[in-house]
């Protein structure tokens, strides 16, 4: 009998699978890498796509809820997938003590991720903090398919920007804006924007700051530029049961909540509401 | 030794006891779990009317569980006849539609549109801690259950089966009023309510301030219950709180309930419901016991010794 299921019709199939820790280590002050070897079909997950990862794996009577992490890495040639994060709570600590040769359970290649259309000659990137490793991965993919792309890179402190070399290996066109020295400012980003604009630019793609996804979307809409956001949000099941990590969106009736696990990750920038 | 998983719940006979909790269980879970191996499936709660559900955060995780305010986000009874029912309609699993309203009325009204092919028993959610102010509900007090049960059993000619809430110091009553208004099974229970305050903020960590308290944490106070409503009525008890485990699964078979129902332990595995089965099974093929089913209410209370059983069968 087939089952027909909303899941796993615009990617690979959904899989809860076992995988062994290769590395997990420091990156800055703040985030770390974990990569994992891990069987198909996780190897296979496309950009903007994400994991549910189990924290803990050892101790099953220490009930805790998964916790969903965009893919900074998936590479099906070398079998391996990867993670950038902070720690933040339990479930990240958790994460943050495993060793290389343990085992962490994810579930996944789950929820929609970035589209490319093939008539695009270039697209702009908008991310910050943690929201750059959810780019990284657009970045190649919109070089694999010929799009040029111009990314914008947002951060506190310049040792807090993360990607550079993978976005510098897209052959992206790279700007870096710091809180440090107060070109992040909205005004500076937007001057920017506005320049890559002037560039010819298809599609606009953001992630990892409301106020970045705001000015994203209001240069959109001005020069008429489509655009997609990732988003993220607290979420229990992943796959669409619980209804516990939608976010708001303008509609012609007025707002709607949407999952982001299943009609997200990634959204059309245009009806995204702010959420901080 | 072949054991026995089938389980008889309130008018239905099912391959095995163990079935989802409503609102953990949903289709995106079928490219997980063959829903034809589970005792029956089980809807999140439909309402005739549209609900958006609650302001974000909707869950807070505390130790040993989650509490959760979700808010029964509902696209309504239409919807759910034309678009989700035919998806559950390609499984023999038995449909238990889980269903709320507002009012006795509304409660009679919805159950009525669901007298349709593919809709094998009803659950009526007369205890959402988050539907209402204050945590109230109907499965709070006797007085409103036997009213919103005696609606119901007019309304429908399928299994009828009533979910209770723990939020109440009235346990046996609410169980016995709910069996005689005509109730074919309980399902006990629902969330605890309860609550959690981010100490950096001030501010409450859900969205709606108070929510249902689910999970590990949860275990011992609504297989008490569970207990409870056995002792008090004839009709079948479904347990559910907290069963993460084979082993959970028959410490509340034991307390009296003929099956069970599983939730947030689906969230972190999501092949938890097949493990219990297997696991269920194991216990039993252990112990020598034939049927699952021998397990309900064999807590050896002063009524049953299993060590002579086990003696017997070694």
């Amino acid at each position: 009998m087939s089952i027909r299921t909303p899941l796993g019709v615009s990617g690979p199939a959904v899989s809860d699978v076992k995988t062994t820790v290769i590395s997990n280590k420091a990156v800055n002050a703040e985030y770390l890498q974990l990569t994992l070897e891990a069987p198909e079909p996780a190897p296979s997950a496309l950009p903007g796509q994400f994991f549910h990862l189990e924290c803990n794996s050892d101790r099953p009577s220490n009930l805790l809820l998964r916790r969903p992490m965009s893919i900074y890495k998936a590479d099906p040639v070398s079998g391996t997938v990867e993670f950038l994060y902070k720690v933040t709570g339990v479930g990240t600590r958790a994460m943050a003590a495993l060793a290389p040769g343990q085992s962490i359970r994810i579930l996944g290649p789950l929820g929609v991720g970035f589209k490319l259309q093939p008539n695009w000659r270039r697209i702009a990137v908008l991310g910050r903090g943690v929201g750059l490793a959810t780019l990284a991965p657009l970045a190649e993919f919109a070089k694999m398919q010929g799009i040029g792309v111009s990314a914008i890179l947002s951060a506190r402190t310049a040792a807090l920007v993360m990607s550079v070399d993978r976005f510098a290996a897209a052959g992206a066109k790279i700007s870096i804006v710091l809180d440090s020295d107060g070109t992040s400012s909205p005004d500076n980003v937007a001057r920017i924007l506005r320049s890559c604009v002037c560039d010819g630019v298809d599609a606009f793609f953001t992630c990892g700051s409301s106020r970045l996804m705001l000015l994203m979307q209001s240069l959109g809409k001005e020069f008429k530029i489509a655009g997609q956001v990732a988003l993220e949000q607290q979420m229990a099941c992943g796959l669409g049961m619980c209804f516990c990590c939608v976010r708001y969106f303008k509609t012609s009736n007025g707002t709607e909540s949407r999952r982001v696990c299943v009609q997200g990750p990634v959204f059309n920038l245009e009806e995204v509401l702010p959420w901080s | 030794m072949v054991v026995d998983l089938r389980v008889d719940v309130g008018g239905l006979s099912l391959q095995n006891p163990v079935m989802p909790a409503s609102g953990t269980f949903a289709e995106g879970l079928a490219a997980l779990v063959p829903f034809g191996k589970l005792g029956a499936s089980v809807t999140k709660t439909v309402t005739s009317e549209l609900r958006e559900g609650n302001p974000v955060r909707r869950a807070a995780e505390v130790c040993g569980g989650v509490i959760w305010n979700i808010g029964i986000p509902s696209k309504g009874v239409d919807h759910f006849i034309n678009d989700t029912l035919p998806f559950y309609r390609q499984f023999k699993t038995p449909l238990i539609v889980s269903v709320s309203a507002p009012t006795a009325n509304g409660f009679a009204e919805i159950v009525e549109r669901l007298a349709i092919p593919g809709v094998s028993a009803i659950e009526a959610n007369i205890s959402c801690p988050n539907l209402e102010e204050n945590g109230d509900s109907f499965a709070a007090r006797p007085g409103a259950t036997e009213r919103v049960v005696q609606k119901l059993r007019k309304a429908t000619r399928l299994p009828l089966w009533v979910k209770l809430t723990p939020n109440t110091g009235e346990v046996p009553a609410v169980a016995r009023a709910a069996a005689d208004a005509g109730a074919d099974a309980l399902v006990v229970a629902n969330t605890i309510l309860a609550m959690a305050i981010d100490i950096e903020t001030f501010q409450p960590k859900l969205g709606g301030i108070m929510g249902g308290l689910s999970g590990p944490a949860v275990k011992p106070i609504v297989l008490r219950m569970a207990y409870q409503c056995a002792k008090s009525v004839k009709i079948p008890i479904v347990g559910c709180g907290g069963i993460c485990s084979a082993d959970d699964a028959v410490e509340y078979m034991l307390a009296g309930a003929s099956a069970v129902q599983v939730g947030m332990a689906t969230f972190v595995r999501p092949d938890s419901m097949l493990q219990i089965i297997e696991g269920l099974s194991a216990f039993c093929h252990r112990k020598g016991i034939k049927r699952v089913a021998e397990l309900t209410g064999a807590v050896q209370d002063g009524t049953l010794d299993i060590h002579a059983i086990e003696a017997a069968v070694a």
